[in-house]
């Protein structure tokens, strides 16, 4: 893998991992609120 | 003092910043790359997506039953992310068929951006991540038919008909159909005539839909070995079958009012929106041409069959709200 790869793989892993943050966050609030509403 | 052998160094490369990394060797990094966020958002075909989530909205604002805003939020949620789950299982099994046809040679899998195995497994969490909150924060009932509208598109509409029968559309317009009936029953927790209807509704107006627009573009679907109605039974036939399916996509689209189901708003608006489809129809029925270049008439139904969909469920739901 060349150094030009190696970055693009880098960057492309750490997008991923900020939607995937914006997912778990957005969950997170979600459950939250539909166990306010639930109960 | 340990006498383990100590592992080479692995080679450096600069990274942006002044920083450096070790430079990844090969195969297995290739392997741990999940590939990029945007490959597996086009999983899900968010195109597609509009119009599933405007329809289910429509059956859930239509319910006589009103739903807590969040609640009512989760449902069109779920109904979205299993939207996606089919269109990702769809691309999983179909990476051999789009790589033979030009519109979609270039989605993820067949330009090899991401693994069939990153799909399937990206599909299965969407579908059974969907089902499970909606059964756990909705109802059964609605986490039930969502459940059946993935299987019913992935099973019985990829795998199973879309290759072997020319009325593939038929049964894929079956598939579209169920968001609605998911939004009634997750206000309602049933299912009564007027979802019904509404199912009904979209599984007759997808065939004129789609086939005007298959009459005047021409796809490779042939090329890839799908047969479609025009190339298989000619442009005649297509433009008979538009006529005949207008007919009950006309009957049950007036029934609501017809049974006293809904009041005048959406029966005005009924009236006049396919009072007009049927014109629009009988005149691609009684068009001859066989140049893209002189189907008017086909591209006129096409392209009002869209307004047609979201004005009569927008009357539907603005009657129900309005005059309930």
């Amino acid at each position: 893998m060349t150094p030009e790869e190696q970055r693009a793989l880098l960057k492309r892993r750490r997008q991923r991992n900020y939607v995937l943050a914006g997912v778990l966050l957005g969950l997170a609030a979600l459950f939250y609120a539909i166990t306010i509403v639930r109960m | 003092m340990s006498n383990a052998p100590t592992p080479p160094a692995a080679p450096m490369a600069p990274l942006p910043g002044g920083a450096m990394a070790p430079v990844l060797q090969g195969g297995p990094a290739l392997a741990a790359d999940l590939g990029d966020w945007r490959d597996y958002l086009a999983l899900t075909k968010p195109r597609v997506m509009g119009l599933v989530v405007f329809t289910a909205l429509m059956g859930l604002i239509a319910a006589p039953v009103s739903i807590h805003p969040v609640l009512g939020f989760t449902a069109i949620l779920c109904i979205a992310v299993a939207g996606g789950a089919a269109g990702a299982f769809n691309q999983w099994y179909e990476a051999d068929l789009d790589a033979k046809m030009k519109r979609t040679a270039n989605r993820p899998l067949p330009a090899g951006r991401l693994t069939k195995d990153q799909a399937f497994g990206f599909a299965t969490v969407l579908a059974i991540g969907s089902c499970t909150v909606m059964a756990l924060a909705v109802n059964l009932i609605a986490a039930a038919l969502l459940a059946l509208s993935i299987a019913f598109y992935v099973i019985v509409y990829t795998i199973w008909l879309k290759r072997r029968t020319p009325q593939n559309i038929v049964i894929g317009g079956a598939a579209g159909a169920f968001p609605p009936m998911i939004g009634w029953a997750a206000a309602t927790g049933d299912v009564t005539l007027l979802p019904i209807l509404m199912f009904a509704t979209i599984f007759l107006w997808t065939p004129p839909h789609f086939w005007a627009l298959a009459l005047f573009v021409k796809t490779d679907y042939a090329k890839a070995g799908v047969p479609m109605l025009p190339v298989s039974h000619g442009f005649a036939e297509t433009r008979r079958q538009v006529v005949l399916y207008t007919v009950p996509l006309v009957a049950a689209a007036l029934a609501p009012w017809a049974l006293g189901m809904t009041g005048a708003i959406y029966g005005v608006a009924a009236i006049v929106l396919n009072a007009a489809f049927l014109v629009l129809a009988v005149a691609v029925g009684l068009n001859r041409t066989e140049d893209p270049a002189e189907m008017r008439a086909e591209k006129r139904l096409f392209a009002f069959s869209i307004l047609y969909l979201f004005a009569l469920f927008a009357a539907l739901a603005a009657d129900r709200v309005i005059l309930s």
